[in-house]
């Protein structure tokens, strides 16, 4: 790819020639605001609120579909880019709910952070608001549509990440609104809840169901990590609040699925909180598995276990592993069979 | 595995998921439900084949959901892989659509080969297979026409008693057209559970050693006995399935379960439970309550995946960093503080002393100093530390502080030097349809539960999508038998009957019955057969003779 030469905001870069001006201002580290843009979309240019200065071009360009070319100037931050958005944002704000001190949304909402920079309180137009019903009958999945923008982000990733296309843009003019076909439930749709639509939302429209309530992203931390599901290896950040994920989302870094998810990976974590997990150790004692300190149980199993591999023989003893455990675990268990009862009865599920 | 060690040297999936879904220009699934169990990599092929028009082949017993993507779906009938496979070949090399130059620079066992496939005319893979002989025909035109491709097969492959076999025929298929040590080529074994590859890299398995390094191999004895001041004899022990069954006879007395189900999981589960009720001394290490923990005499407390620090293996051999999130509930603990802890009293109590050996402790503080033996002792790991895994991980092999680890296998080359083409034989499955038991049974999972469900059924939102197990059936057969959709069915095998709710539905073929294995009120394995491959040890759960009837 050959490169062209470009200035943005006073700065020459160098960049290839198949780039988006808002590519080469990020390269750059020139951060215009987007909301309907990410770069793991293809771009659409739909919300209008990354419009630049560009020399020699009639009006203001939205930088995210608008391609490089040798010699352009751009400039991103003039009075009359900084106009333009106010109006925008002014426009879609004129029809969404300003409930943030109860928005899951709250301190990780892209138009909160532009509606602060920009000092925008309330619209100025005051006219029809809609009112959608909240879609929530599933077990995921909240969608909100008064607070969506129509950025398309959501369509975008389950047509273009997850492949299923299960929503789309219905009606037309004011009344359009994102959905299913026949705009009914999801899981009476293609859906299959990767949750890729509530990742790549840049409002409060798609939100976590489970997690509403339990926390917002200026209280929780997150703690990257890989899905303990399948063997794809799916990087995941858990964000945690006082000891419990709140919430699974998107690490866009992750080597294995760059940020993409399938249901297990995103929804699937709470059966860590389960009320069944087993909190102390147990010993079948009369027939009954009653609770036990550490030391009688570990001291019990050390002792039936030498006491078999020296009256025995090692291959008395038998050892399954895991395949959900961690490999310094895995490397413990044949260490614990090979290295000290000595025997290679070591074999784990990859066979089941 | 032990199939691509025949062919290849060594046995893990050759490609990464990356070069798989970005330059593969065709693909051939066969014995992979991707989108259900490797959801994000069925993602990533749906967008292969709609956003650049990638041709995909599914060779699969079931109309399962990517075959809605496919431009061709073979139906062959289960266990009939290597029929399939050899039928393709023999098509291949008829019609002068395979990779000579490959084959004679990097092969070898050609001739062989080319006999006997020619065993597998495409008239006879029609009567074994019940693919009709043009889409097979079609398929082979296809894929000996768009390069590169790769092969990506699961447990549909390696879960018959052919499993092996049918293994080194994909190898085999693969090694025909060239599709070897290529960026979007390859042999790709998905393995199904989040760390299964690091359980058999670090020598969880009856005959290797960490990085496969052979138990039989006096060297490796060596080089552990060395390391450990102990280690096991130069013979194999007993596989999963072996070991349970010597469990159940009392030759085995103790036997330890780390994070296992095998009363859920393994095959004919009358048999396993019986095994598990007669074992003299079992002890369960697990999270939750399990079918197995009832027969347990200690119950050891552990954790889950946040709770802890450590490392993952991915399906594309990659070591990636588990980090924990908070401590475990109550006084639950570290998996690999319990297994330390045991390390230590269980040496005290044979007299072994902790410093007899380099590596014979196990006074530990942290993963990280587990990880660096590990690494010391595993070729494949020895260039990896922690602060290497940083970031994107690593994949193996990575035997130096400096290598960069390794995208994609057999690049110029071989492991084992040239590529074996192994001449392999079909043979039907260990039990098939008869008067009795009419119809072929076969088992899998849906996207939304995971395995024995053990994980996913205490997730209440995936408990709530899939709350039930299925039985599907063919409305051709569901006529025949008056079965109705939503009806209560009975299902039979030699080894045992469960019941379920009829799904009517043309997603498996006619004559095969299809069920998940996640649910223990309606336990798919307690039908399953524990009829084992002779080389892998696999357990044949993807087919076996049943009769259904309204319950």
């Amino acid at each position: 790819m050959a490169d062209v030469h470009i200035t943005i905001d006073g700065q020459s870069l160098t960049v290839p020639s198949n780039y988006t001006v808002l590519q080469a201002a990020e390269s750059a580290g020139i951060n215009v605001p987007t909301l309907c843009a990410h770069p793991s979309l293809k771009p659409i240019g739909a919300c209008r609120i990354c419009l630049v200065e560009i020399e020699k071009q009639r009006v203001l360009q939205p930088c995210c579909t608008f391609p490089v070319s040798e010699g352009m100037v751009v400039r991103t931050n003039t009075p009359k880019v900084r106009e333009a958005r106010r109006f925008v944002l002014d426009l879609l704000l004129s029809d969404h709910p300003l409930d943030c001190m109860t928005c899951q949304k709250a301190g990780d909402c892209t138009l909160q952070d532009l509606a602060y920079e920009y000092g925008i309180k309330e619209s100025t137009f005051a006219g029809l608001q809609h009112d959608w019903p909240l879609q929530d009958a599933n077990p995921f999945i909240t969608r909100d549509y008064n607070k969506c923008i129509l950025c398309r982000r959501c369509v975008r990733a389950c047509e273009e990440i997850n492949g299923v296309a299960a929503i789309g843009p219905l009606n037309r003019g004011f009344d359009t609104k994102i959905g299913t076909a026949y705009d009914g439930e999801l899981q009476d749709s293609p859906c299959e809840f990767c949750g890729m639509c509530i990742a790549l939302c840049p409002t409060g429209a798609l939100q976590p169901k489970a997690s509403i309530g339990k926390g917002r992203a200026w209280e929780t931390h997150k703690v990257t990590t890989i899905c303990p599901y399948c063997g794809v290896g799916c990087t995941l950040d858990l964000n945690v609040k006082d000891n419990r994920v709140v919430q699974v989302t998107s690490n866009w870094e992750g080597p294995s699925n760059h940020g993409w998810t399938c249901v297990k990976g995103r929804f699937g974590w709470d059966y860590i909180e389960n009320e069944e997990r087993l909190t102390t150790p147990l010993i079948r004692k009369d027939g009954e598995l009653v609770p036990a300190t550490w030391d009688e149980a570990l001291d019990l199993v050390a002792d039936k276990f030498a006491g078999y591999a020296k009256e025995f023989g090692p291959n008395a003893l038998g050892f399954l592993s895991s395949a959900k455990c961690s490999n310094e675990e895995n490397y413990l268990v044949q260490k614990l069979g090979r290295g000290v009862i000595g025997t290679n009865n070591i074999d784990h599920c990859a066979r089941l | 595995m032990t199939g691509l060690v025949t062919t290849f040297g060594s046995g893990a999936m050759t490609n990464s998921i990356d070069d798989i879904a970005d330059d593969a220009n065709a693909y051939f699934i066969i014995g992979s439900n991707t989108t259900e169990n490797h959801p994000v990599i069925g993602m990533r092929l749906r967008q292969a084949v709609k956003q650049r028009g990638a041709k995909l082949i599914v060779a699969d017993p079931r109309r399962i959901p990517i075959t809605d993507y496919a431009v061709l779906h073979l139906r062959h009938r289960p266990g009939t892989d290597i029929a399939l496979l050899n039928g393709l070949m023999n098509e291949l090399i008829e019609q002068d659509l395979y990779d000579k130059t490959f084959v004679a620079e990097r092969t070898e066992g050609f001739e062989a080969l080319k006999a006997k496939v020619a065993e597998y005319p495409l008239t006879r893979v029609e009567e074994i297979t019940g693919v009709p002989a043009a889409k097979i025909k079609e398929a082979a035109q296809i894929l000996g026409t768009t390069h590169p491709g790769a092969l990506i097969y699961a447990m549909g492959i390696t879960q018959h008693t052919t499993g092996h076999q049918n293994v080194i025929d994909c190898a085999n298929l693969q090694m025909l057209l060239g599709n070897m040590g290529v960026a979007g080529g390859g042999v790709n074994p998905l393995r199904g559970q989040n760390n299964v590859q690091g359980a058999c890299d670090m020598g969880c398995l009856v005959n290797f050693y960490p990085g496969y390094q052979k138990v039989m191999d006096e060297a490796a004895r060596a080089k552990f006995e060395k390391a450990w001041g102990k280690t096991a004899d130069l013979k194999p022990g007993l596989t999963v399935v072996e070991l349970l069954h010597a469990a159940g006879r009392g030759e085995v007395k103790g036997l330890f379960v780390l994070g296992e189900n095998p009363a859920m999981t393994d095959p004919d589960q009358n048999h396993a439970r019986h095994c598990l009720e007669e074992t003299e001394f079992l002890v369960v290490q697990e999270i939750f309550p399990s079918e197995t923990t009832q027969y347990a005499a200690v119950v050891l407390p552990s954790s889950s995946f946040a709770e802890k620090e450590g490392t993952f293996t991915n399906t594309e051999r990659r070591v990636q960093r588990v980090r924990k999130a908070f401590n475990s509930p109550g006084q639950a603990r570290v998996d690999w503080w319990i297994l330390a802890e045991l390390g230590k009293r269980i040496q005290q109590r044979l007299g072994m002393a902790p410093d007899a050996a380099p590596y014979a402790s196990f006074d530990y503080q942290k993963p990280e100093q587990i990880f660096d033996e590990l690494a010391v002792l595993t070729p494949l790991y020895g260039g990896m530390s922690y602060e290497r895994l940083e970031g994107n991980g690593l994949q193996w092999p990575c035997p130096t502080a400096d290598h960069p680890g390794t995208r994609f296998l057999h690049k110029g080359k071989f492991s084992r030097g040239l590529g074996a083409l192994t001449p392999v034989d079909w043979l039907p499955p260990a039990e098939v349809p008869d008067a009795e038991y009419p119809l072929l049974f076969t088992t899998g999972r849906v996207l939304y539960h995971f395995h024995g469900g053990t994980m996913s059924r205490r997730s209440p939102g995936l408990d709530e999508i899939v709350p039930e197990a299925l039985v599907e059936i063919n409305p051709v057969d569901a006529r025949a038998l008056h079965i109705e959709d939503g009806q209560l069915v009975k299902v039979t095998s030699r080894r045992g009957t469960v019941t379920a709710k009829a799904e009517v539905v043309d997603r498996p073929d006619i004559g095969v019955i299809f069920m998940t294995f996640h649910f223990h009120e309606a336990a798919a394995n307690l039908l399953t057969n524990a009829a084992l491959d002779p080389v892998a040890k696999i357990p044949e759960f993807k087919a076996c003779a049943v009769k259904v009837e309204p319950a």
